[in-house]
């Protein structure tokens, strides 16, 4: 059982932070684009008010696999920036600390399409 | 005790009613457990970093980049839009979501070419996720840098 909790937690709080994605895009108009955006961006903000890393704390990459978990990163780099180097780690931390993930997408993303021919709209 | 019988106004009132509720609730079904699936495998990566002996601050962006891999990779064999087809927010909101926002859009215009298409087209919907997101960060930190000097 102890070694099944971490993975079910992810589960299931992974699967919850999904559904409030699923709700804006169900019963608003905002388009995929918005919705990412506006979770990095509370991502962000709750990590700054505290409210996001007991969460992450308690379910793992249930809290840090959704976009707002990227957000968390940028913020709690930011903080760690400024503890470090004074107010120009504002502009280094967040960065640094979401800079495997970003380089990840672009250097896939590129390979990605340099080995894949665009599939058929169906 | 005879009911009235629906008539056929009062039955499609009714259908329109409950249909939409159930088709949500499917939605919301979908999301959870594709969502939280792609969380799991997150976090059984995790536990793999841990066994190849990552720390506290190399295992996450491990994590990341390996789920970001996998998310480029589903993107370009075809098989990540159809997820998201079926499971809507479940696969857009993980982190392979953003990889399959990066990746797909880069594939898709290939044709014109490695500048204006795949370089500038990865961008599409990374560059104002990055855009609010670092600046929204530096906000957070300038934020912190001067709370900091007057409490300390």
């Amino acid at each position: 059982m102890e070694t099944i909790m971490p993975f079910l937690k992810a589960f299931v709080v992974g699967g919850l932070i999904c559904c409030v994605g699923q709700a804006l895009i169900m019963n608003t108009k905002l388009t995929n684009a918005r919705i990412l955006v506006l979770f990095v961006v509370s991502g962000v903000f709750l990590t700054a008010l505290g409210l996001y890393k007991p969460l992450v704390d308690f379910a793992g990459a249930g809290a840090t696999v959704p976009l707002t978990g990227f957000g968390y990163s940028l913020a709690m780099g930011a903080i760690e920036g400024v503890n470090r180097y004074g107010l120009i780690g504002a502009f280094v931390g967040g960065v640094t600390r979401t800079a495997a993930g970003i380089t990840a997408a672009v250097v896939f993303g590129l390979i990605n399409a340099l080995l894949f021919k665009p599939h058929m709209k169906t | 005790m005879s009911r009235q019988p629906y008539t056929a106004g009062q039955y499609q009132h009714l259908v329109s009613r409950v249909t939409p509720s159930s088709r949500m609730l499917v939605g919301y079904v979908r999301a959870f457990w594709v969502g939280g699936a792609i969380c799991a495998l997150g976090q059984l990566i995790s536990a793999w970093a841990e066994t190849l002996k990552l720390g506290e601050v190399t295992n996450p962006m491990f994590t990341t980049s390996v789920l970001i891999l996998i998310g480029t990779t589903l993107t370009g064999l075809g098989v990540y839009d159809r997820i998201g087809k079926y499971a809507g927010a479940g696969s857009a909101i993980p982190v392979t979501g953003f990889a399959n926002s990066v990746a797909a859009p880069a594939i898709e215009f290939q044709r014109e070419g490695a500048i204006t298409g795949v370089g500038a087209r990865l961008f599409t919907l990374a560059g104002p996720v990055l855009a609010y997101g670092i600046a929204s960060s530096v906000l957070v930190g300038v934020i912190y840098w001067a709370l900091r000097g007057w409490l300390l």
